[in-house]
């Protein structure tokens, strides 16, 4: 486990740099977070996917389908991976504070 | 995957020069790219493994705690006398070499260490030393060495690049299993608290919501509903399936990839199209929602706990018999493990098709029947309709999962299937397939992000065989039956063989079954499961 700083947020993430306590998540710790994935700026289209990843979250208790987050969330994947890099689930669900998914995925 | 990665004709470049120095004296280096991350010392909690610690790899101290070498020592004890396999596995191995150039990671990394015979030899020097004469006496001239830190480390490193595939075990002629090897390696190192997150977090999950990935019971059920609604919009077929249904006949249970991942969710739709066609008595579990067992991958004891939970669902819902999913070391698991750790199952039915009345006599103890022997036994009987030209587009061939090759001997059932649900079929060569097929290299844990690079070498020589058949055949689907293969193939062929996807055998089946009620889009053969559609006419499809 590693702390990471960003203006002032200080939050526990672990080799991958994703949150350890993803109850402490809030729109301050979704900017610091958005920094280690190359998004300098959190537009309204980033805020959609990331606010919808978080409501699923709160229900569900892990992360969406991928097929499911572009269906609700009308992005495709492609343009999930314009706006994040690295994909929905390592830079969209890092940024929206989920946990990885592990297992045979 | 990372733009860091060294290119494929840079990485195929495999250095096989050892080391200068001796091999008890060339210590460990961690490379990025090639070992896992600690588990989470609340997974290690969880499970109730002792010294739960936060850790790095790269840390100095790893905090073996207390008495180490005690509880390593007393831990070779126990078991030696636990196993006879163990046992037996220190002392037989005459050194021959046989299963040296056999292991995909030594093929992929040139790293000695990764020889089964050395990989065995970490662990068989410390026996040595410290439970036999010779090695008492003489030391290293018998093959002996100190138990210390860096030994501990090494085990860390090179129990951790093993998939537990089984390969090399085919190749010993006094048949040791290195993969027997390896776990009870992983189960000392966890008398000190250190394991990788990959195999403990699932394990944790499994216990905690019935799953490896951690969905709980409504969250699986959700996964399902949107599955069935996307398969309605692709087939024109509602296949909803009931949960938890008390008097079904039979029980099925998956790897819950099947109800989150692609491609395996394509595979789901498969099972619930071919359940509906047959209006199958059968219902799913949001408890035993798990068919993969990733104790196997971490302690005896826990593929025992995790296994037990299939068979009591079973008995609390009052099944006859199970069904199991296109999983890989689940049937390592029941084949092999469940009848002496749980079993035999008697308050379950020996399976029988109500379709066809076949017995399926090889699971009268385990009660548990594969989806590819029933699907088989099916199209043997001549009940499925099937129109192989909805896969016309599909050039497969079949990577046999290790465990249900190697572990339950199921080499035909699939490519059966495979035969009658599309037109063409090609096998990878001959010492690549069936009892000595090559691991996906994510087995085991290790398919992680952080591992990405092993996992790229170790995937060399499956990878090489599919280009081998996309260059020689076109094809263009590597079909497998086994979730991880499901998860860690896409990669490894994407590096290896660009232009081959990945599939489940029952996804193609899916396709190919020709539904009452099907969308007249289906029946044209013009979209498939993934809602891939198809708009070329002079290929024609329909019914034939």
């Amino acid at each position: 486990m590693a702390t990471f700083e960003y203006e002032g947020v200080s939050i526990q993430v672990d080799e991958d740099g994703f949150m350890e306590e993803p109850e402490k998540w809030n729109e301050e710790v979704a900017k610091a977070l958005a920094s280690t994935e190359g998004v300098t700026e959190l537009t309204e289209d980033h805020w959609k996917v990331v606010n919808y990843l978080r409501d699923y979250y709160l229900k569900f208790g892990v992360a969406p389908m991928i097929r499911k987050l572009c269906k609700e969330s009308k992005y495709s994947l492609k343009q999930i991976y314009e706006l994040f890099p690295s994909g929905p689930a390592k830079g969209a669900c890092k940024v929206a504070g989920l946990p990885k998914p592990t297992g045979c995925v | 995957m990372s733009s860091d990665m060294p290119k494929p004709e840079e990485l195929a470049r495999v250095s096989f020069q050892p080391p200068e120095s001796d091999w008890m004296d060339t210590p460990v280096q961690f490379k990025s790219g090639t070992y896992n991350f600690p588990a989470a010392k609340k997974n290690v909690e969880y499970l109730k493994m002792p010294n739960p610690h936060a850790w790095a790899v790269d840390d100095k101290d790893w905090m073996l705690g207390d008495k180490w070498k005690e509880k390593i020592l007393d831990g070779i004890s126990d078991r030696l006398q636990k196993f006879r396999s163990f046992s037996l596995f220190m002392d037989i191995c005459v050194r021959c070499g046989a299963c040296a150039d056999k292991c995909h990671f030594f093929m992929g990394s040139g790293d000695p260490k990764n020889m089964p015979v050395l990989r065995a030899e970490l662990l068989r020097s410390i026996y040595r030393k410290n439970f036999t004469v010779a090695g008492k006496l003489l030391g290293s001239l018998a093959g002996g060495r100190e138990l210390t830190e860096d030994v501990i480390k090494e085990w860390y490193y090179y129990f951790y690049q093993c998939t537990e595939c089984r390969r090399c075990s085919v190749f010993c002629p006094y048949g040791i299993d290195t993969a027997e090897i390896t776990m009870i390696g992983r189960e000392l190192l966890y008398e000190l608290g250190l394991g990788i997150n990959w195999a403990l977090e699932p394990a944790a999950n499994c216990f905690r919501t019935g799953n490896h990935l951690g969905l709980q019971p409504h969250t699986f059920k959700d996964n399902i509903e949107f599955v069935v609604d996307e398969l309605e919009t692709a087939t024109g077929i509602n296949a909803m399936p009931s949960f938890n249904r008390k008097g079904a006949e039979i029980l099925f249970i998956t790897p819950s990839a099947d109800v989150f991942a692609e491609p395996a969710i394509y595979t789901l739709m498969g099972y619930l199209l071919l359940f509906k066609y047959l209006d199958l008595d059968v219902t799913f579990s949001s408890y035993a929602s798990e068919g993969g067992n990733f104790g196997l991958f971490t302690s005896h004891d826990t593929i025992k706990s995790l296994n037990a939970k299939m068979y009591h669902e079973a008995e609390r819902l009052g099944v006859k018999w199970i069904l199991g999913g296109e999983c890989g070391h689940m049937w390592r698991v029941v084949h092999q493990y469940m009848d002496t750790l749980n079993g035999p199952a008697n308050h379950l039915e020996v399976p029988r098709s109500p379709i066809t009345g076949t017995v399926f006599e090889n699971t009268r103890s385990t009660k548990m029947v594969h989806i590819c022997e029933f699907t088989a036994d099916l199209i043997k009987h001549n009940k499925l309709k099937l129109d192989p030209r909805r896969n016309r587009k599909v050039i497969p061939t079949f990577h046999d999962s290790c465990n249900p090759a190697r572990a339950l001997g199921l080499f035909e059932e699939p490519r059966y299937i495979l035969r009658n649900v599309c037109e063409q079929f090609y096998e990878m060569p001959e010492n690549t397939i069936r009892e000595q097929t090559f691991c996906c290299a994510g087995g085991a844990g290790l398919g992680n992000d952080e591992n990405m690079e092993m996992r790229l070498r170790g995937g060399l020589p499956r990878g090489n065989a599919v280009s081998y058949v996309r260059d020689k055949h076109g094809v263009n689907m590597l079909a497998c039956i086994c979730a991880i293969d499901k998860a860690t193939l896409p990669p490894l062929v994407e590096y290896w063989a660009p232009g081959v996807g990945v599939c489940g055998v029952h996804e193609l089946l899916g396709n190919a079954l020709i539904m009452p009620g099907e969308s007249e889009e289906r029946k044209a053969g013009k979209i498939n499961l993934r809602a891939e559609e198809d708009d070329d006419e002079s290929e024609g499809g329909g019914d034939v």
